[in-house]
């Protein structure tokens, strides 16, 4: 299927266009010191949390199994450094703000790598289900934020198989920009994942989309593609449009296909999409038998003196990384991901997941006034699902929770943010959907 | 280190509040309110000052009695109710009309029901039709002040008929507004065009509104037969009365107005039809107020019956219809 050069390739409908602020955007991926100890969260993915398989005081290798999937939703946990595992203990799970187990371990610096890791394999004649094996061993989720065990992705039921590949470069959060980083400095890298991936689910097609405010990104891919002659593989430069890289709307904008409602999956329209750091992930799994122990990192905000991208250890706590980069004391907000979907942290010492993608700071932060609904429809405008924020936002003040879902359908809701973002009113429209789900699941509708 | 703030996403705001919304509307009227202190002197400036003077003080009472923050009379709205209301009424019309609008339009039709959001009709024209009831003689339309002309002296207390009554010489003119009598700040078809440009290009107004008002105005009294000694032209018909100021200012207010696209069309075609049907076949000469008023009241039924359609759902949504 050919996307013809001139037709503008954007979602349809609703969207944002916050101020992008990607001052980070010329700092190169650093790998840093690794901390003296790591806080690995045995639930780091959607699914159940695995379960630790190593004891106190045991030595561990880097990129040792020290956490065991729970059944095929759910995902590997590895060692990220060399050392001793030092105790079992909570650690803030910071998507959630909740406590949940974890392995700390102390880093030996000795850096060495587990048996059966970090070896050349020869993936020519590999099987798609060999492929599927390895990634599942790896513990590879998806690194956009959704940490979605990828392996689950790349089996899809035989009766919706796959017939388009997407590369998500699309980076639509403003401030983050360590796939754009990896873009440029793992071009040739990202484009051997997309055959992987092609071949593993037999699909035809490939693409890789990424918005036009990162125009080296797509110089360098069109330079490489163009090198290999590659006909299957598209690079599809994508308008600038928050949320873009919406797993939902990035289908829509390049197939036209939409997700069916009520929980369909890509899969049911023949597509599979993958963060240009998760196909990465990919890649290392099958080529290298690398387990997922670290990821690109976005540091940024006004209350950090030395913003930049980091590849940075899973399970480094934030506390560390935050003196590391030298944080401003007025700190007011701290984010774990981007501004637009990111999680408020209430303290530093949380450790970092496979799902965070950036980590920003701000010195100015305030809730602000809420004031009624003045009913001007910028949020219905702004919604890319066409939902009606507004009565969510209503009904749910009213504690109507039922009916915000039966009439206006709450759970399709992505929390992308757009409603919140343009609201002139100042009304918390996600926190009262994110609040009207969770009342949802109690009441067990 | 400072204590941090936990608040759900996102954490990015957009720049536009209810203040600097009604702010920009209140500079959106500018030109009209300019235009009809030219025409009308004295009695314009004496009828804004009741206006916006009553407004703000019924703001200020109803916000302590209902005990919210008294800053919310600082967002515009109540300036904006005020000023509006003003703009309707008939110039040379006594000081306690203007006050009496504008405190009811405040008080009863804002308040009353719930405050800035919660309104079901627009203020100033619920205001404006509640003052042509309470003071019949005071708020007629059928004697209209003349506007003062670039060589004139100031406005002249002689009446004459409403222009929708009596044809003026040139759609020129009643374009300009030069000649033209009719409520304070509805004559200058010009200035409330450029005022409701720029809203449209501020993205405060969707653009529909108007264009489908006044088209299905436009459309109606072309097709359609009218009593005699009433037959128009249709560019007579758009030109003439409040159909500029209701179709961009009061037609678009956010609170009385559906929030979906095609609410906004069925809402505006609503209102043009209203109009001609009023116009054409009624008793008043003038149908921009009662259009609107009436299709306020259906706007909760008709956001109930324009959802859009959710993303991936391929049937309609249970009373959708989009």
């Amino acid at each position: 299927m050919a996307i013809k050069n001139n037709k503008k390739i954007t979602f349809p409908y609703g969207g944002v266009h916050p101020p992008e602020g990607k001052q980070t955007k010329d700092m190169p991926l650093e790998r840093s010191e690794p901390p003296a100890t790591v806080e690995v969260l045995m639930a780091q993915h959607i699914g159940a949390p695995a379960v630790p398989v190593v004891k106190r005081r045991q030595e561990v290798k880097k990129g040792e199994l020290i956490g065991e999937a729970q059944g095929f939703i759910s995902a590997n946990i590895h060692s990220p450094v060399s050392g001793k595992v030092k105790r079992m203990e909570n650690r803030i799970h910071n998507p959630t703000g909740k406590p949940a187990a974890a392995v700390i371990i102390d880093n030996d610096g000795e850096d060495q790598w587990a048996e059966g890791c970090n070896e050349e394999q020869n993936v020519s004649d590999m099987e798609p289900q060999s492929m599927i094996a390895l990634v599942r061993q790896a513990g590879i989720v998806g690194m956009g934020g959704a940490a979605f065990p990828a392996h689950v992705k790349l089996s899809p039921p035989e009766e919706t198989p796959v017939s388009d590949v997407i590369i998500n470069g699309a980076e639509c959060e403003p401030m983050l920009t360590c796939d754009h980083r990896l873009m440029l400095e793992k071009t040739q890298e990202i484009i051997q994942a997309t055959r992987l991936i092609m071949k593993i689910v037999r699909a035809g097609n490939g693409y890789i989309g990424i918005e036009k405010n990162k125009p080296d990104a797509i110089a360098a891919f069109r330079q490489e593609l163009e090198k290999n002659a590659d006909k299957n593989i598209q690079l599809l430069p994508l308008e600038v449009s928050y949320p873009q890289g919406a797993e939902q709307q990035l289908i829509t904008a390049i197939t036209g296909r939409e997700v069916p409602a009520g929980g369909g999956l890509p899969s049911h329209v023949g597509c599979l999409v993958h963060n240009v750091a998760t196909a990465l992930a990919i890649r290392e799994a099958i080529q290298y038998k690398i387990p997922l122990i670290e990821r690109p990192l976005t540091v940024a905000g006004t209350a950090i003196k030395k913003p930049g991208n980091f590849y940075e250890l899973i399970g480094t706590s934030i506390q560390h990384i935050l003196k590391r980069q030298e944080v401003e004391d007025d700190m007011k907000l701290l984010i774990s991901g981007g501004p637009m979907m990111g999680v408020a942290q209430g303290q530093t010492e949380v450790p970092l997941l496979k799902g965070n993608s950036g980590i920003l700071a701000m010195r100015a932060a305030e809730i602000g006034e809420q004031r009624a609904c003045i009913r001007c429809g910028r949020c219905v405008e702004a919604c890319p699902l066409r939902l009606m924020p507004n009565m969510i936002s209503v009904l749910c003040e009213n504690e109507r929770w039922q009916e915000a879902q039966e009439e206006y359908q709450v759970r399709e809701c992505k929390e992308c943010g757009c409603c919140a973002y343009i609201c002139p009113a100042n009304r918390k429209i996600v926190h009262m959907i994110k609040w009207c789900k969770a009342e949802l699941a109690a009441a067990g509708a | 280190m400072s204590k941090l703030l936990i608040k759900s996403s996102p954490h990015l705001k957009d720049e536009d509040t209810i203040s600097t919304i009604m702010w920009s509307v209140a500079l959106a009227l500018t030109p009209a309110v300019v235009m009809s202190i030219y025409f009308f002197r004295l009695s314009a400036v004496s009828i804004y000052l009741n206006c916006i003077i009553a407004a703000l003080i019924s703001e200020l009472i109803c916000l302590k009695l209902r005990g919210k923050p008294l800053h919310h009379a600082s967002d515009g709205s109540a300036f904006v109710t005020g000023l509006l209301t003003a703009m309707i009424l008939p110039p040379g019309s006594a000081y306690y009309v203007g006050i009496v609008a504008a405190g009811f339009a405040i008080a009863i039709v804002k308040h009353c029901f719930g405050g800035l959001g919660h309104n079901i009709w627009n203020p100033a024209l619920a205001g404006r039709v509640f003052v042509q009831f309470a003071y019949p003689t005071e708020v007629n339309l059928s004697e209209w002040m003349v506007p003062s002309s670039l060589f004139g002296n100031g406005a002249d207390a002689v009446t004459q008929a409403s222009p929708l009554v009596e044809q003026v010489d040139s759609y020129l003119e009643l374009f300009l507004g030069i000649g033209v009598s009719g409520s304070l700040g509805e004559t200058c078809k010009l200035a409330l065009l450029i005022g409701g440009l720029y809203l449209i290009f501020r993205k405060i107004i969707d653009w529909r509104v108007p264009v489908y008002y006044i088209g299905t105005v436009f459309v109606l009294t072309y097709l359609l037969p009218a009593k005699s000694g009433l037959d128009f032209s249709p560019y007579y018909h758009v030109l003439s009365g409040g159909l500029f100021i209701g179709a961009f200012f009061m037609a678009t207010d956010m609170v009385t107005s559906p929030v979906t696209p095609l609410g906004r069309l069925i809402f505006a075609v609503g209102c043009g039809i209203l109009v001609v049907v009023i116009r054409l076949y009624g008793g008043y000469p003038e149908g921009v107020a009662y259009s609107i008023l009436l299709m306020n009241t259906a706007v909760p039924l008709i956001d109930r019956y324009c959802k859009p359609r959710i993303y991936g759902s391929k049937t309609k949504q249970a009373g959708s219809s989009l």
